[in-house]
């Protein structure tokens, strides 16, 4: 016989009792004392045992996780991210570099929430999470890095943002970064630097800038809307910016885009930053209130799943709860306000196969999945063609890419095979993450299909009407 | 052998990162869909039957218990592991290895998805019928240690009749093969007493089983009755028609309730119950039957039939039905299921007496069940967090098998015994012939090292103790 793993194990083996004992067990008793002493969650940001015990393990989460489908260990499914945090909550074991890590490979992408039969709030439950680690002192060092470098440093400030983006586009326009690369110096920097340059958004050729004029509605006027710039999309994709613009004005709204706003603070708040994501909150709401909008569009499906949480996330806001709640409702992700108004479909042909990439966000954290097809499928001549797996997380997560290269790399490649094998001339997507990480993707597999925001695709298809 | 020893030699045969035995990450393989949990020595996750074996025969050597899990998504706490045990877990075997279209067969590992085959072999004109309510998540080695139902199995039966042959690895590590490719086997019918031995009797590693051509036309009808009764008596009157429907499954009131909560599955909110049933076969067929079933419900006192217009709206229906119990979570936050089948003839009888014991323990119950087979779910709704509320709700359990004991049914209609209602055996088997399972048992494994301690009464029943981890209860039916 093999000697007992725990000493534990000898005592329970004895336990037991009758049917009508009230507490017999099948093995003894289960092992519930501590592994190592924990206190628990802790603060007014903990994760509660409402949300906690919602979840009745049944594991039809198990088959949507894509940290699951690659790894099949039940430590990375959101049922055993659950168990784990349930595990704390109870003081069974502390919150730990081991627990941490099963909870930082969780990309956050919310396809178990969609598919919970109990409607755990599983994304709200990771960011009370991912908090009390951070308050903890826990994170991971890679995550803690970042987080001084950008959650707090960068993405609050619009103007250290723009700077970083003009280096940044400097550096990659300029040879320097081809010369570098050439020259092999970038192998001199630490790992964790390199690895940052390598993954480093490519910066588009113009960026976007909100501004205080109105862009004017074509035609009859339908609503007065506010556009999200955000932090990062403005500069990566100003070309799908400034295409969501026209395609509003097409369809016959203002625009407007108050100079004052800033980043949601969905990465703040993903990455348990709850503090200084509520402060971006704030400034969203004052900024487009201000505006006088109808509804406040974002063509970034990231930045809406975390501003229709805002009522959520400032309800304890003596100041800002009403606010925050009216903001959360009057938000709406590009596709969904076009396909809703219903939008003015285009004259022209547009003949191109596209493929539809559910970005998570969207489809798991909005549950929009239809809008951004019917857009495409009222285009004249275009062609969707579904890839498989197509909401499946392409791994770019926000920060995720650069913490967890493995793992993202690998859905990264997943989602590229689907992708060249729906055999399409273009991906749609409608998130500024996804759209970066494949692009990348398909380059590293050297294919020419683009990745365009659905809405470039729109508005291509309008600029080939006859005028 | 010292455990570093037999852990050491585990990762030999599987690989470092398929061992798992820290005590946190074992957190998450000390429970499955049920209310039971026991953290295991370890957790082993092969990739092949030769892996399997070598473990096994490692396991045995060591004089070590095994038990099987597969996804993890059991009500009966078969995947559950004594503290001392080896749990064998089977995720990374998830291959479809064959289709044949021609005999309608797919060579499958235990740990392929139910409903990854069902989607795959669709491709082909095909399906593969037992579709139990996780399907989503569940894996064919799991339905095949407990012998897995689901709505469709009224007409084409349970998991048993779609198995013709499987590798099995025994509790020593030996491999041997039951059944084959034939659809019928001469000799004792080793495969038929291996489906639903809650992995006892050995570990399948890789499974033939059958498929079936897909249906030429599928309606599914929503029966909308006043009261619970009537519809009961719909179910009777369809049968005694000489209609074998696909499936034919009733909802009650606060069931509807509990799922339109949730989602729109197009449930009338104002219903007594609602019955979902559903026809497949020649189109003809199907058109010919339809008018019977319409009379049958109509003759009966529905106060509507509504008939599925298109794809979509019968997925909606199904949705419904296949997600009520994780909708229970809006009425109360934890409920008890039991999966005691009665003879449909006494369906009535039954359900009266679920509702007899939910008012005088003072319980709300909701139904949700195969009406068609006699499989009835019901389902105790409470906040484990009242004192004593727990144990009301397993003697309201208690009471509710022996009547279907008593009415000429049994425990189980397709969860298994388990250690959940391994206690209650008693109440429709004498002692004798549990003894004769038992040496059927012995014939497969001797030395007793597979899943020890389920489906026969040893007085350790387990009571969930009022803590918040232990008494979520089962989900699925």
């Amino acid at each position: 016989m093999v000697e007992s793993v725990d000493p534990r194990v000898e005592e329970v083996q004895h336990a037991g009792g009758g049917i009508d004992a009230g507490h017999g067990f099948p093995y003894g008793v289960p092992f519930e004392g501590s592994l190592n002493d924990g206190p628990g969650f802790v603060g007014p940001d903990a994760p509660t045992e409402a949300d906690l015990y919602r979840c009745v393990h049944c594991g039809l989460c198990l088959s949507a996780c894509p940290t699951y489908v690659e790894t099949r260990l039940e430590t990375e499914s959101p049922r055993g991210r659950i168990a784990l945090m349930k595990a704390v909550h109870e003081g069974r074991v502390g919150i730990s570099d081991r627990l941490v890590s099963h909870w930082e490979l969780c990309l956050q992408c919310r396809a178990c929430e969609a598919v919970c039969p109990s409607g755990v709030p599983y994304g709200r439950l990771m960011e009370q999470t991912r908090a009390q680690v951070r308050d903890n002192n826990s994170q991971s060092p890679e995550l803690s890095r970042l987080s001084q470098l950008f959650l707090r440093a960068a993405l609050p400030h619009n103007n250290r943002l723009r700077l970083a983006g003009r280096l940044m586009r400097l550096y990659q326009k300029s040879g320097a970064q081809r010369l570098l690369r050439r020259s092999g110096a970038l192998k001199a920097l630490p790992v964790a630097l390199g690895s940052m340059e390598a993954q480093m958004p490519v910066m588009g050729d113009r960026f976007f800038s909100p501004r205080s004029t109105v862009s004017t509605a074509h035609g009859e006027w339908r609503a007065t809307v506010g556009l999200l710039s955000g932090c990062v999309m403005p500069m990566m994709h100003g070309d799908a910016m400034r295409a969501a613009v026209r395609v509003l004005q097409r369809n016959g709204c203002d625009v407007v885009t108050p100079t004052d706003q800033g980043c949601c603070g969905a990465l703040n708040l993903h990455a348990g930053d709850l503090e200084v994501g509520r402060q971006m909150a704030r400034r969203n709401i004052d900024a487009f209130r201000a505006a006088g909008v109808e509804f406040v569009i974002t063509a970034s499906a990231g930045c809406g799943s975390s501003m229709k949480e805002y009522g959520e996330l400032l309800h304890d806001d003596p100041d800002y709860a009403a606010s925050a709640s009216e903001f959360a409702d009057n938000t709406r992700d590009i596709t969904e306000f076009l396909a809703d108004l219903p939008l003015d479909p285009p004259q022209s042909e547009f003949n191109r196969r596209v493929t539809m990439q559910d970005p998570c966000h969207l489809a798991h954290a909005q549950r929009i999945t239809e809008a951004p097809r019917k857009i495409l499928r009222s285009i004249p001549g275009l062609q969707l063609v579904e890839m498989a797996e197509s909401a499946l997380c392409c791994g770019s997560a926000g920060f995720y890419s650069l913490i967890q290269r493995d793992m993202s790399q690998r859905l990264q490649g997943r989602k590229v095979g689907n992708a060249l094998a729906a055999g399409a001339d273009i991906i749609a997507s409608a998130n500024p993450g996804c759209m970066a990480q494949l692009d990348q993707g398909l380059r590293n597999a050297g294919s020419d299909m683009s990745v365009k925001h659905v809405v470039e695709i729109l508005d291509a298809a309008y600029q080939l009407e006859s005028p | 052998m010292a455990n570093s020893d037999f852990l050491d030699q585990l990762r030999a045969i599987v690989g470092d990162e398929y061992v798992i035995d820290h005590r946190e990450d074992l957190l998450v393989y000390e429970y499955d869909g049920s209310v039971d949990r026991s953290m295991p020595r370890a957790v082993v996750l092969p990739a092949n039957t030769d892996e399997v074996s070598r473990v096994m025969a490692l396991a045995y050597e060591a004089g070590i218990t095994v038990v099987g899990r597969g996804s993890g998504t059991g009500l009966s706490g078969g995947a559950i592991t004594p503290p001392d045990g080896l749990q064998v877990a089977f995720p990374r075997m998830n291959q479809i290895l064959e289709v044949d279209s021609v005999n309608r067969t797919a060579l499958v590992e235990p740990g392929v998805i139910n409903l990854d085959l069902d989607n795959y072999v669709r491709k082909f004109g095909m399906r593969y019928a037992p579709d139990p309510s996780s399907q989503r998540a569940c894996s064919l080695g799991g339905n095949i240690a407990e012998n897995a139902g689901g709505p469709h199995c009224l007409a084409y039966g349970a998991t048993t009749n779609h198995v013709i042959g499987m590798e099995v690895v025994l509790e020593d590590g030996e491999v041997v093969y039951l059944g084959g490719q034939a659809r019928e086997a001469t000799g004792y019918d080793l495969r038929g007493a291996f489906v639903g031995s809650e992995g006892t009797f050995g570990i399948a590693t890789s499974i033939l089983v059958r498929l079936l051509p897909t249906p030429e036309s599928v309606r599914t009808f929503l029966g909308i009755f006043p009261d619970i009764d009537s519809a009961c008596t719909a179910v009777s009157a369809v049968i005694g028609y000489g209609i074998v429907p696909a499936a034919l499954e009733m909802i009650d009131a606060l069931s509807i309730k509990a799922v339109q909560n949730v989602t729109d599955a197009g449930y009338p909110n104002d219903a007594g119950a609602v019955l979902l049933i559903e026809l497949e076969g020649l189109h003809e067929e199907v058109e010919e039957v339809t008018r019977d079933v319409e009379s049958a419900l109509w003759d009966t006192g529905a106060a509507d039939v509504r008939i599925a217009e298109d794809d979509a709206e019968r997925e909606r229906l199904w949705v419904g039905r296949k997600t009520a119990f994780g909708a229970f979570g809006t009425i109360a936050p934890n409920y008890y299921l039991v999966d005691g089948v009665v003879p449909r003839t006494q369906l009535t009888q039954m359900l009266r007496k679920v509702s007899e014991v939910s008012e005088r323990y003072g319980i709300t119950i909701a139904n949700v069940f195969h009406a068609g087979d006699g499989n009835l779910h019901p389902c105790m709704l409470f906040d484990a967090r009242e004192p004593g509320v727990m144990e009301s709700a397993m003697a309201a359990a208690a009471e509710l098998m022996q009547e279907c004991a008593a009415l000429g049914g049994t425990l189980s209609g397709e969860h298994g015994i388990g250690l959940e209602k391994k206690e209650f055996m008693p109440l429709v088997y004498e002692d004798e012939d549990m003894a004769a399972m038992q040496r059927v048992r012995e014939a497969f494994a001797p030395q007793n090292r597979l899943n020890p301690g389920k489906i026969f009464p040893d007085g350790s029943y387990y009571r969930p103790s009022p803590h918040p981890a232990s008494h979520t209860a089962a989900l699925y039916a």
